[in-house]
């Protein structure tokens, strides 16, 4: 057989059926499901008296919706409980597992998937959520999906799909002092830009991807979806397995060495072919701001906010408007830029790693007087538990951070966590969309250590210089 | 789902790129265990200058007087024209009930984001890829003509000017004969359980852990 990439691997072990114009039937094997995007799909099966084909490849959790804080009074807006309490009834209707509110193991979804081990390589993960790219990590095949292909997998355990084209992105070198999965993340948006990976299924390559964690990993394949490609994906090694070993879902004794022999084959083969390849020199990442509403809009640390002038004619109309959406001016210091709040959690930075990075930079240090509120959002309960036996919450509450309870929080603002209007965050989410974390919120994506920094400076500073 | 055939409707320019699905529908509006009722808040932020939220009349709200989609001439439109990248972010499907909602039946932009491009056939809505210099010879002559109409006709594949010029598009044929049929998914592919739960025996077979 000719040499094949990762994604074709995944795709053909998948494939049930495929008509002649290439419209394929693909084999789901995990589906996530969160309060957001399913109501309707349940709705849905109930209506047309179809009950879900396996039920034990679902997996769900309440996220968006769910407080940070004082969770004990439950929750206070009456539109968010009914969501999160028709999840709850959907799922013990049906018999589907979830992790409810009040759970140790309940999570921002794509935290809590792989955290369970529920995420394993060779498989097929869909979730009715863009960020279900971050599965990728583990060579699955992983993408979001919307609530009306939700109904149509747990109908029929399948997806409706046709094959895209297999770009790699080939990340190579060794990043500097400060430099992140995030930034790295961020410089390939910036690279591709936001549609560049439209039609695509990405593949991270390379000696610095290889270098990175599963958390680092995870991180660069959720935000393929911003790049525009529905999924990202990197090969199994042993990090993967070492990550993956003991979780409460993945296979046990015999089991897991048959699966690890299987997953050792989860790469591109030598001579693979892939319709287009990117090049990037980790060593020539510096640490990453987002300067307007689009995260292709992202500049250097020691950058300026770009003169809308210099850009190429199709961007300036854009610039004009994204620098206008974020009051700020062409040429103005990236690090003369103060900030009001600051969020370091979501789905693309609430994992230990990125908890432990942001305290490395908090310890011993105080949140800046202009800072109005400074949030440390754990992405799952797992994950503040164990940020709390190493001690770090402390770090964060003695510098003047709030450590809160695990959700998606301000990464999009359907909670009570939100940014009023002209209000300026450093935020380690994925999105910098007008309006994303509050409406006129000025949102700035940053990795976890810079987003501390700002924290900490009242404005950004290069963690690199620190 | 409502089927689409041909439709003769006015046309609405919305002329930004990137225009994401938070835009589109703001995530206040996500709270909804329904699928209807998006239209009124279809751009919200942009279409109205107070804030709203679920279960606000939004007849009392402050209209964006300069939003176009408020312009009098653009009242009833049907056929949305966008720019690049349209539909890009999350994935929610409430963007494409919120374009359907109120009032849209087909979206033309030189590039869709793939998951927007997807939810949009499963509701009945008819997204165009043209050109990007069709797509600007179609904002100019909209510009134009005050009344601008396209008629466009999903089994021709084809959209119609004023002045009789035709533009050819492409569409997948599997999502046409959906579209054009109301066919819902999910009843197509029940046709083939026999064939799912045979590739499921052997997956599993294969792999035990699953
Ligand atoms: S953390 Fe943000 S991006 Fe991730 S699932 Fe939640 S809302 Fe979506």
């Amino acid at each position: 057989m000719s040499a094949q990439t990762l994604y074709d691997k995944l795709w053909n072990s998948h494939l049930v059926r495929q008509d002649a114009d290439g419209t394929a039937l693909i084999y789901i094997d995990r589906q996530l499901v969160h309060e957001v995007t399913s109501p309707q799909a349940f709705e849905g099966l109930r209506l047309a008296h179809r009950q879900p084909w396996r039920i034990a490849s679902m997996l769900a959790v309440p996220d968006h919706n769910v407080p940070t804080i004082n969770r004990a009074a439950g929750i206070i807006d009456p539109v968010s409980r009914i969501q999160v309490e028709t999840l709850d009834a959907n799922c013990d209707e049906f018999g589907i597992t979830e992790f409810k509110m009040g759970d140790i193991r309940q999570g921002v979804v794509h935290v809590m998937g792989p955290e369970q081990g529920a995420t394993l390589p060779g498989m097929t993960v869909v979730c009715g959520d863009s960020h279900t790219s971050t599965h990728g990590a583990f060579a699955a095949l992983a993408h979001g999906i919307g609530t009306s292909e939700v109904e149509h997998v747990m109908a029929t355990q399948c997806l409706v799909a046709k094959k895209s084209s297999a770009m790699e992105v080939r990340i190579d070198g060794v990043p500097g002092t400060g430099v992140c999965a995030k930034d790295i993340a961020l410089a390939v948006i910036g690279l591709i830009g936001t549609a560049g990976g439209t039609g695509f299924a990405i593949e991270f390559t390379g000696s610095a991807v290889r270098a990175l964690s599963m958390e680092g990993r995870m991180t660069l394949c959720n935000m393929t979806i911003e790049a525009g490609a529905r999924a990202g994906m990197i090969a199994a090694d042993e990090t993967t397995f070492a990550y993956l070993k003991g979780r409460p879902f993945a296979p046990q004794g015999k089991q897991w060495d048959q699966a690890v022999s299987q997953w050792r084959d989860l790469h591109s083969d030598e001579g693979a072919v892939f319709d287009v390849t990117v090049l990037l020199d980790a060593a020539s990442v510096r640490p990453q701001v987002t300067w307007g509403t689009s995260p292709e809009m992202v500049v250097p640390v020691d950058g300026c906010v770009p003169d809308p002038a210099s850009l190429s004619p199709d961007k300036q109309e854009g610039a004009v408007r994204a620098l206008a959406y974020m009051g700020l001016t062409a040429n103005t210091l990236i690090t003369d830029i103060a900030i009001d709040k600051v969020f370091i959690g979501s789905c693309t930075n609430g994992r230990i790693e990125d908890m432990r990075a942001a305290a490395a930079v908090a310890r011993g240090k105080k949140v800046a007087a202009n800072v109005m509120l400074a949030l440390v959002v754990p992405g799952s309960g797992l994950v503040k538990l164990q940020a709390e036996q190493e001690g770090l919450d402390k770090i964060f509450i003695e510098a003047g951070f709030e450590w809160r309870d695990p959700g998606c929080s301000m990464c999009l603002a359907m909670n009570d966590d939100k940014l009023a209007a002209g209000e300026r965050c450093a935020s380690t989410s994925n999105r910098n969309f007008e309006g994303r974390q509050g409406q006129g919120g000025r949102t700035h994506l940053v990795s976890p250590q810079m987003a501390a920094a700002a924290a900490i400076a009242g404005h950004f500073v290069d963690v690199s210089k620190l | 789902m409502n089927k689409f055939t041909r439709l003769n409707g006015l046309v609405l320019p919305l002329d930004r790129a990137n225009v994401d699905t938070d835009a589109i529908i703001p995530k206040q509006f996500l709270k909804s265990i329904k699928r209807s009722g998006f239209g009124p808040n279809a751009f919200d932020e942009w279409r109205y200058l107070d804030h709203g939220e679920p279960g606000m009349d939004n007849s009392k709200r402050t209209i964006n007087p300069d939003f176009v989609l408020n312009l009098p001439r653009y009242q009833g439109a049907q056929i949305l024209l966008a720019r690049e990248n349209f539909g890009c972010g999350s994935s929610r499907e409430h963007a494409p009930w919120a374009l359907e909602d109120y009032g849209f039946r087909v979206i033309i932009a030189p590039s869709f984001a793939d998951i927007f491009y997807n939810n949009c056939f499963k509701n009945g809505l008819l997204p165009i890829r043209l050109a990007a210099d069709t797509v600007d010879a179609l904002f100019k002559a909209e510009a134009a003509n005050d009344s601008f109409k396209l008629d466009i006709d999903l089994q021709a594949q084809t959209i119609t000017l004023p002045d009789g010029v035709v533009y050819p598009f492409e569409v997948d044929a599997f999502r046409k004969h959906c579209l054009l049929n109301g066919l819902d998914d999910i009843g197509l592919t029940l046709q083939y359980v026999d064939e799912i739960a045979k590739f499921e025996a052997g997956h599993h077979a294969a792999h035990p852990w699953l």
